[in-house]
């Protein structure tokens, strides 16, 4: 369930900043985390991926206090606040409504959290123009956040939660209201902040490119436990299960049996699997995974290793590559998605209905003890 | 680092949340309304339920008085009366209503906003008003007295016009909201499948509008069930419960029995506003967020039928309210038609004359002021109080409570409970104070669904985003949510004024020598036979609640001026 992974590039010494034990929330009968874990380390930035209802929203919230946990600890750079409302923690906080207040401007927005901190006036309009110059809208100070448009209110959003130089920022979703390009664009300006800030960051997200593009660990969630923490090429390569890896990208779920040390069955087909079975003893009913970019067809020899003949039924054209379903009578009922790059389908004039012969590379297989 | 974690652990800390300082203002300031509420709304009701069971001499006596009450045929008879009047008045008014908002929201009739104007105009006027005027138009002497056919309009007849008359608005504001909400793409749907627009009516359009209707039916029920003014002046010899317990508080000074009646009236009012509550929650998902809101088509004869239909609604509406207003300019009606202001001289009559009228008006105002206050701030704290679950629940109860108490009922708790020499708060009763307090709460279920439903449309992270930047949640309310929701804050005080200059029956038990109201004063003149004074003070009651809409719409038009810039619609 719960595994507590140490950072993958572990060879710098890094400081622990976000230390979470054990964390239970209940509502109700209703358990949203289960004895969560987790170490955030200073400066990192970590995405909560998961499905609606995974708990993700709920982690962030008892984190920053606004939702405390049932049970468990959290200590942030050293310092217990499990019991500390939101109000005596540090962190800046950015929502997927930007909830910015409507009747104050750009600027007042910006500095809502300064003015009470005792600054002189003129200190804050610098502190201000600072981050207005920091989010690249230092010529929107005057107008009010409905002049804006999305984009531009979650960078206001983003000011107004950095300006007080918090030790945390949280990110709940602040992208999943934008239009796609304006979501590309703000995921880039986000990284980059952080890049230049270095202020420790978690974003809670349902898009699994946000996460992979942006997060320097990933925390794939499911109904309240933690499935995988890692790296976001390891949560894609080797995702510890098939949840995992059925959430993360696209994955082949074939159902199958060990049929030894490194070789399992999957309908009529004996598969090598170069990774080894994970120790499950022969007979074992498994699930096999295995992206659909792996599949290979180009050069395939027929009576290769893991090579077989399949149909392709149905080809979708997605822009940039090709999508195909196909059947094989040595798999029985069951379908296998692969993606074709446009070159492959050009090149070997892959067409729905024709008869190709493809290899599925015994390295890319992954095997999963069926639950 | 310890290895994976994969068991609950049992020696995990329990959180105990550590209360802000804004939790803790929040908590003392819910405990507040919690006192406030109880002592403006629980222990006078409670004073009253027990109060029905005992005798004169304050012995308990069970369900003595009940009996008696169920063996005198005279008061008996009054629930059958209210019933009857209820539901003729309630049919009529329903449907009227429904045909002037089909009018005005399905059709392209020119001069919908003035008609929607003067529909309102009832909402300005005590409910005596439209008795009175009646009394003049079919009275004994009346205008148009051969109208009735020998039937006599002091009575059933005369009750249920007047009742209509002042309910019309109250029906036509819940119908209009319930056939604005309708989605274009089923009357599109409709059309392309070949529905006649008879079959299209009784398929798409009542369906929709059912819960509107049937929530302004009981709206109406309630309010003609509860109303004291248009029976006392044109009941005649027809008894119902409202005037029932007047006669026996202020006739007879049988308080026992007028608690007994108070609790009979509740009955039904409490059963239609918990009939309502239920309808109500199933309503909410009836519309979708994508509704394409339907903009109806020119369609002369239809849009002139419709019009004909309002110009007669209209006409009887204004009508109403301009014989009033001539009866108070006349000498001496049907002998004397001079004109004159004598009517007006207020001092010379009972009723308190002019120092009611100022009376009125600092009542009202204060009201608005303070009850604006305590019930946006309450509601507030309300919706937006962390944890505190049971007290938060238990004054949203109590909120809501005053809906359901007919303010007869309501004034006559305030008697017993305010008026008891062992209340330490005795000394509010006969004062300024009092009225305000009952008027405040006898209006405060509406206007806290009304900042309720303004408060929610705002983002319900600002609390959040001001708890992450320290800021502390009465700065918000001030420099946001106040701003924000000015409209509605505007909303709500003009309502508590109006209402407060139009009210009769929860305030007429308790008013006293100096503090005469001028609603009050209508039914003292009219009692004393000052009918054209009691029509002359209706006169000032209705200008004056217009005045203040008029200056409300200004207001209103200014804000929404000075704030467009960020206000998006």
């Amino acid at each position: 369930m719960v595994t507590q992974e140490t950072p993958a590039e572990s060879g710098n010494q890094r400081t622990r900043y976000l230390k979470i034990e054990n964390i239970t929330k209940k509502f109700g009968d209703f358990v949203a985390l289960q004895d969560i874990s987790l170490d955030i380390y200073k400066g990192e930035f970590i995405c909560f991926l998961g499905p609606s209802g995974c708990g993700k929203t709920t982690l962030l919230r008892a984190i920053a206090g606004l939702d405390i946990q049932t049970s468990g600890r959290i200590e942030q750079g050293g310092k217990d606040i499990s019991n500390l409302p939101a109000a005596e923690r540090n962190f800046g906080i950015v929502f997927q409504s930007y909830a910015l207040f409507p009747n104050l401007t750009v600027s007042k927005n910006v500095g809502y959290g300064l003015v009470n901190r005792r600054m002189g006036k003129a200190a804050i309009g610098e502190r201000v123009a600072e981050l207005l110059d920091l989010v690249g809208l230092s010529d929107q100070g005057s107008k009010y956040p409905a002049q804006l448009s999305g984009g531009e209110q979650q960078r206001v959003a983003l000011a107004r939660a950095l300006a007080t130089s918090p030790g945390l920022l949280l990110l709940d979703e602040p992208l999943s209201a934008l239009d796609a390009k304006v979501r590309v664009f703000l995921r880039q300006e986000i990284k980059a902040l952080h890049l230049r800030l270095g202020v420790t960051t978690i974003m809670v997200t349902h898009d699994q490119e946000e996460a992979l593009t942006m997060a320097d660990r990933i925390v794939v969630m499911n109904q309240g436990t933690i499935e995988q923490v890692g790296t976001p090429i390891e949560i894609y390569r080797n995702p510890m299960n098939r949840c995992v890896g059925d959430f993360v990208g696209i994955m082949n779920c074939l159902s199958g049996v060990v049929t030894g040390a490194a070789s399992v069955r999957v309908g009529a087909m004996e598969f090598d699997c170069a990774n080894g079975v994970g120790g499950l003893t022969e007979g074992q009913a498994v699930t096999v995974c295995l992206r659909p970019e792996e599949i290979a067809v180009r050069g395939v020899a027929s009576g290769g290793a893991n090579s077989f003949e399949a149909r392709i039924s149905r080809l979708e054209f997605l822009g940039s590559f090709y999508r195909a379903t196909l059947e094989a009578e040595r798999l029985g009922d069951m379908k296998i998605t692969a993606d074709f790059s446009i070159n492959e389908v050009r090149d070997l004039t892959l067409d729905e209905g024709a008869t190709i012969q493809i290899a599925l590379p015994g390295e890319h297989i992954r095997i999963f003890a069926e639950a | 680092m310890t290895e994976g974690v994969t068991t609950l652990s049992a020696a995990a800390p329990l959180a105990r949340p550590i209360l802000s300082r804004d939790d803790w203002i929040m908590r003392w300031g819910m405990l507040v309304l919690g006192v406030w509420l109880s002592v403006a709304v629980v222990l006078p009701l409670y004073t009253l339920l027990s109060k029905g069971l005992e005798d004169h001499a304050g012995r308990f006596v069970g369900l003595a008085n009940f009996a008696e009450f169920f063996a005198t045929p005279v008061l008996f008879n009054s629930i059958y009366n209210s019933l009857t009047i209820a539901i003729i008045s309630t049919v009529i008014t329903i449907t009227l209503a429904f045909v002037y908002a089909y009018a005005l929201t399905r059709s392209c009739m020119p001069g919908k906003g003035i008609f929607k104007g003067i529909a309102m105009v009832p909402i300005l006027a005590p409910s005596l008003l439209p008795a009175i005027s009646l009394v003049y138009l079919f009275g004994n002497q009346g205008m148009i007295k051969g109208v009735l056919m020998g039937e006599t309009i002091y009575g059933p007849i005369g009750i249920v016009m007047g009742e209509v008359f002042w309910t019309f608005p109250h029906a036509l504001i819940i119908i209009i909201t319930a056939l604005s909400m309708a989605d274009a793409r089923l009357y599109e749907a409709a059309e392309s499948l070949g529905t006649s627009k008879l079959r299209t009516f009784f398929t798409v359009t009542l369906p929709g509008a059912r819960y509107g209707v049937i929530s302004a039916c009981f709206v109406v029920f309630t309010l003609v069930i509860t109303d004291f003014g248009v029976p006392k002046v044109i009941g005649g010899q027809y008894n119902v419960l409202a005037t029932d317990v007047y006669k026996q508080v202020i006739g007879q000074q049988n308080f026992q029995m007028g608690a007994v009646v108070g609790m009979v009236l509740l009955v039904p009012a409490v059963l239609a506003f918990i009939a309502d509550r239920i309808i109500q929650r199933k309503q909410v998902a009836l519309i979708s967020a994508r509704a394409v809101p339907y903009h109806p088509k020119p369609k002369t004869r239809f849009d002139m039928a419709m019009m004909g239909f309002c110009c007669v609604v209209g006409f009887m509406i204004l009508g109403i309210i301009a014989v009033d207003a001539f009866a108070s300019f006349i000498q001496l009606w049907p002998y004397n038609l001079t004109l004159t202001l004598y009517n007006y001289d207020f001092d010379l009559r009972d009723g308190g004359g002019w120092a009611s009228y100022r009376n009125s008006i600092v009542m009202a105002s204060y009201t608005a002021v303070i009850g604006t206050v305590i019930i946006f701030s309450g509601a507030y704290l309300v919706e937006k109080i962390r944890g505190f679950t049971v007290i938060r629940s238990l004054v949203q109860f109590m909120c809501i409570i005053p809906l359901a108490v007919p303010g007869l009922v309501l004034g006559l708790a305030y008697i017993f409970f305010f008026n008891h020499p062992d209340n330490p708060l005795e000394f509010v009763y006969g004062t300024m104070a009092i009225l305000v307090i009952c008027t405040v709460t006898h209006f405060y279920t509406v206007s806290h669904l009304t900042a309720t439903t303004a408060l929610k449309q705002m983002d319900p992270e600002f609390e959040a985003v001001s708890m992450s930047l320290k800021v502390p949640f009465y700065k918000t309310f001030w420099r946001v949510t106040v701003p924000v929701c000015v409209p509605a804050i505007l909303d709500i005080s003009i309502y508590l004024f109006v209402n407060a200059m139009t009210t009769v029956s929860a305030v007429v038990f308790i008013y006293s020598a100096d503090t005469t109201l001028a609603s009050v004063a209508v039914l003292n003149m009219d009692d004393a036979g000052e009918v054209a004074s009691a029509a002359a003070m209706g006169m000032m009651i209705v200008c004056t609640s217009a005045g203040v809409r008029v200056l409300h719409a200004l207001l209103t038009r200014g804000i929404a001026r000075a704030s467009q810039a960020w206000r998006v619609c």
